[in-house]
């Protein structure tokens, strides 16, 4: 048993849901860090207040990233919090494990820290939370032996994330997993050594479903489409219609575009008229399928609000097709990320930088053409930009 | 000398054979009962997938405990979703029975699948961060524990997306989900005007206000708050450590709601403020998870099915939600930030509520 006494945390017991205070005071019969822990976290409940400090500076060699500095602002009555720090561990993409590298990864982390662990945390990777200053290298050493690396923080590139893609889902129009994990190999420079003006995420989703919430999140997302007519079984439509499902209802009615039409027999798509939006597929995927030309999208900006409001990613590049070794791809990222590195302001982030100088400059810095798909609208205002060379010069 | 930049491991050591045989040929699924998730391959194979509810903030022991359990079940190949859920990889349909009993024994929920609420994302909260206006485990824990039964069963219109953010940095998808839950801090911070000089770069601090409320004062080496400016996002914090904004007494939650990522049927869109303040009651913040309930019961008595949050509101307008709910609409709903007026009716085209 755990020897604080904690009665407001007693309290997160309770109930069916598992419990993160369970998992705290079994952390705590073997580890102090974890002891103090709980109750550093017993005076926040009781004080309605963090008791962090700002992080400092602290990290292993040759890296300047995946170490996130914490203190503790009680370290008088939490001595084994006194410095606490979190260690982001890169997941194996798609978050899949195998059992025996799941059992390493606890191994190394009962070895150097709290034995307490985020799985996972919110950009993706593995949170070890809470170790010594003196235990981080000696980590890192273990972490690696075990096949494990650090994953990105500060302003670098962040650990690229996928969804599930074609390890399991029949929705899957690009490799998501192949391709997050070639990009997070390809720029482990990048991701280790901060250089850039603020962070820098990549994610990339398989279909318009985005499970990895990319538009939202990613300064750079990637989001599997295609092109093509739907592939519509019409023998596993009746199915549908015959199990219960109300096609007319439940799929034509909810249709975005009303591109479909059902007569009680045969389902018929306009393609033409068609943005995408996944609803028929979703509710029959057993019935449809996605056109045969596969791709992505790709979409730029996404980020919380912080610092000029939150935004989500605009479309830059319509259909890109992605095969490895992504050459493509990976040119585009590397043309945004040299232009912002080059006008982004401290802390300022690619859609905030779009937004401050204009799509149209980005455009033209990094090459790509304006095409209809960017916008919803085109602009109402008059307030319109010429190039020089849009301009006739007066011939004296 | 350690390696360095090794990256993660390869995603592909850690793929059931069943996955490696049938990669990229998936054809269709079904969710033949809460929980649980059956692909089909063009093969003909099938894969089980048991998705089983986690605090996310997990001991090594409980984690031992899961890869104990996908041992026994599933040849050990397990993974993690992005909304933090396990899920539990099998092959023989004969092992999933067995394995949702023991689950159920251990006390593992099961579901999270289809019309169902799925776990929270969430931040760390008073557990691990410097700038939260409120934990992040514990609401999240007192919510589950109301609405466990929506994670269990697929009884909703369509699914319902949750996340929490300690503060307004929301590390997490949280501005775009059917029901955010936002830390706010509400009043000024407190420049020490002592530790400034020493520990802050002014530019730097005066560049971090979205609303240009700091100034620099290059005379003394401080800064000063223009407090009616200031909307206490805490940003100037996260540059210079010697202006805390942290309040136990005003520092609390607020509530949005719909927003989405997924581009199925309406585009993605942003969360809305639905309840600007409510505080900050621990161990179990009953107004959070009362006010959260109440939004969700609402939702699933009047949206039509498939409506998400947003697209049910959109529906019946923003009057009716606010009637139909019971919140009440305050100044505080009506945008004042960058871009605001785009959010004002220019209509006459709206409802008596």
């Amino acid at each position: 048993m755990a020897k604080r006494e904690t009665p407001l945390l007693d309290q997160l017991e309770r109930g069916k849901w598992p419990s993160f205070v369970k998992d705290m005071k079994e952390a705590a019969e073997k580890n102090p860090m974890a002891e103090d822990l709980l109750g550093q976290l017993e005076l926040s409940y009781k004080d309605k207040i963090g008791h962090w400090k700002h992080g400092g500076i602290v990290g292993v060699k040759g890296y300047g990233s995946g170490v996130i500095g914490r203190y503790s602002d009680r370290p008088d009555l939490f001595p084994n919090v006194q410095a606490f720090h979190t260690m982001r561990v890169n997941h194996p993409t798609g978050w899949f494990y195998k059992t025996d590298a799941l059992r390493r990864l606890c191994d190394v982390w009962d070895k150097h820290g709290s034995g307490l662990t985020n799985m996972h945390g919110s950009t993706g990777d593995a949170i070890l939370l809470g170790t010594t200053t003196d235990h981080i290298q000696p980590c890192f050493d273990d972490l690696t032996e075990a096949g494990y690396d650090l994953g990105g923080s500060g302003s670098a590139l962040r650990t690229p994330s996928a969804c599930v893609g074609p390890g399991r889902c029949e929705w899957a129009c690009v490799d998501s997993l192949d391709i997050c994990y070639d990009i997070t190999m390809t720029y482990q420079d990048k991701m280790h050594r901060p250089m850039f003006p603020y962070k820098f995420k990549i994610k990339v989703s398989g279909c318009p479903n985005d499970c990895v919430a990319s538009i939202a999140r990613a300064d750079f997302a990637v989001i599997g489409t295609w092109k093509g007519d739907i592939r519509i079984d019409q023998g596993e439509v009746e199915a549908y219609a015959a199990s219960g499902l109300d096609i007319q209802k439940e799929v034509c009615d909810l249709c975005p575009t009303k591109c479909m039409e059902w007569d009680g027999k045969r389902l018929k798509i306009d393609n033409g008229d068609c943005t995408r939006c996944m609803h028929c597929i979703n509710l029959m995927s057993k019935a449809l399928r996605q056109g045969g030309e596969r791709g992505a999208t790709i979409l730029i900006g996404g980020k919380a609000p912080i610092l000029q409001g939150a935004l989500l990613s605009w479309v830059i590049v319509p259909f890109m097709k992605l095969e490895p070794p992504y050459e493509e791809l990976k040119d585009l990222i590397l043309r945004i990320q040299d232009w912002w590195d080059e006008y982004g302001k401290s802390r300022e982030r690619l859609g905030e930088l779009i937004k401050r100088l204009g799509m149209r400059v980005f455009l033209r810095a990094v090459g790509l053409p304006a095409v209809p798909q960017m916008v919803k609208a085109p602009r109402t205002n008059p307030y319109v930009f010429f190039w020089p060379e849009d301009i006739k010069k007066e011939v004296k | 000398m350690a390696k360095t930049d090794i990256g993660p491991p390869d995603y592909k050591t850690m793929l059931p054979p069943v996955i490696a045989r049938n990669y990229g040929k998936w054809r269709y699924h079904e969710i033949p009962q809460p929980g649980v998730l059956v692909h089909t391959a063009d093969s003909g194979e099938k894969l089980y997938s048991v998705r089983a509810g986690s605090p996310r903030l997990v001991s090594t022991d409980h984690i031992r405990e899961i890869c104990a359990i996908a041992e026994k079940y599933c040849d050990g190949y397990l993974r993690f979703t992005s909304r933090h859920n396990i899920e539990f990889l099998l092959a023989d349909k004969d092992k999933v029975a067995p394995l949702l009993a023991e689950l159920e024994s251990k006390g593992y929920p099961v579901g999270g699948t289809g019309h169902a609420i799925s776990n929270v994302v969430h931040t760390q909260g008073w557990v691990h961060c410097h700038t939260p206006a409120t934990d992040a485990s514990g609401p999240v824990k007192a919510l589950m524990d109301e609405i466990y039964d929506y994670f269990t069963t697929m009884k909703l219109p369509n699914h319902v997306r949750i996340a929490l953010a300690c503060c307004l940095n929301m590390c997490g998808a949280v501005h775009c989900s059917d029901i955010a839950i936002l830390g706010i801090h509400r009043t000024v911070p407190k420049v020490d005007n002592t530790r400034v000089p020493n520990v802050c770069e002014i530019p730097s601090t005066v560049a971090s206000c979205p609303t240009g409320a700091i100034r620099g004062d290059m005379k003394n080496k401080t800064v000063t708050v223009n407090d009616e400016k200031c909307m206490y996002c805490g940003n100037c914090y996260t540059v210079c450590p010697a202006m805390p904004l942290a309040d136990p007494d005003n520092d609390g939650i607020s509530i949005w709601v719909g927003g989405k990522v997924s581009n199925a049927r309406s585009a993605p869109s942003f969360s809305k403020l639905a309840i600007p303040f409510l505080p900050n009651n621990p161990p179990r913040w009953p107004e959070v998870v009362d006010a959260v309930k109440n939004i969700i019961e609402v939702y699933a008595s009047h949206a039509r099915k498939h409506e998400r949050v947003g697209e049910w509101i959109e529906r019946v307008g923003w009057e009716r939600f606010f009637s139909l709910t019971g919140i009440p609409f305050t100044d505080k709903h009506i945008d004042d930030f960058d871009m605001a007026t785009e959010s004002f009716h220019s209509s006459t085209l709206f409802k008596w509520s």
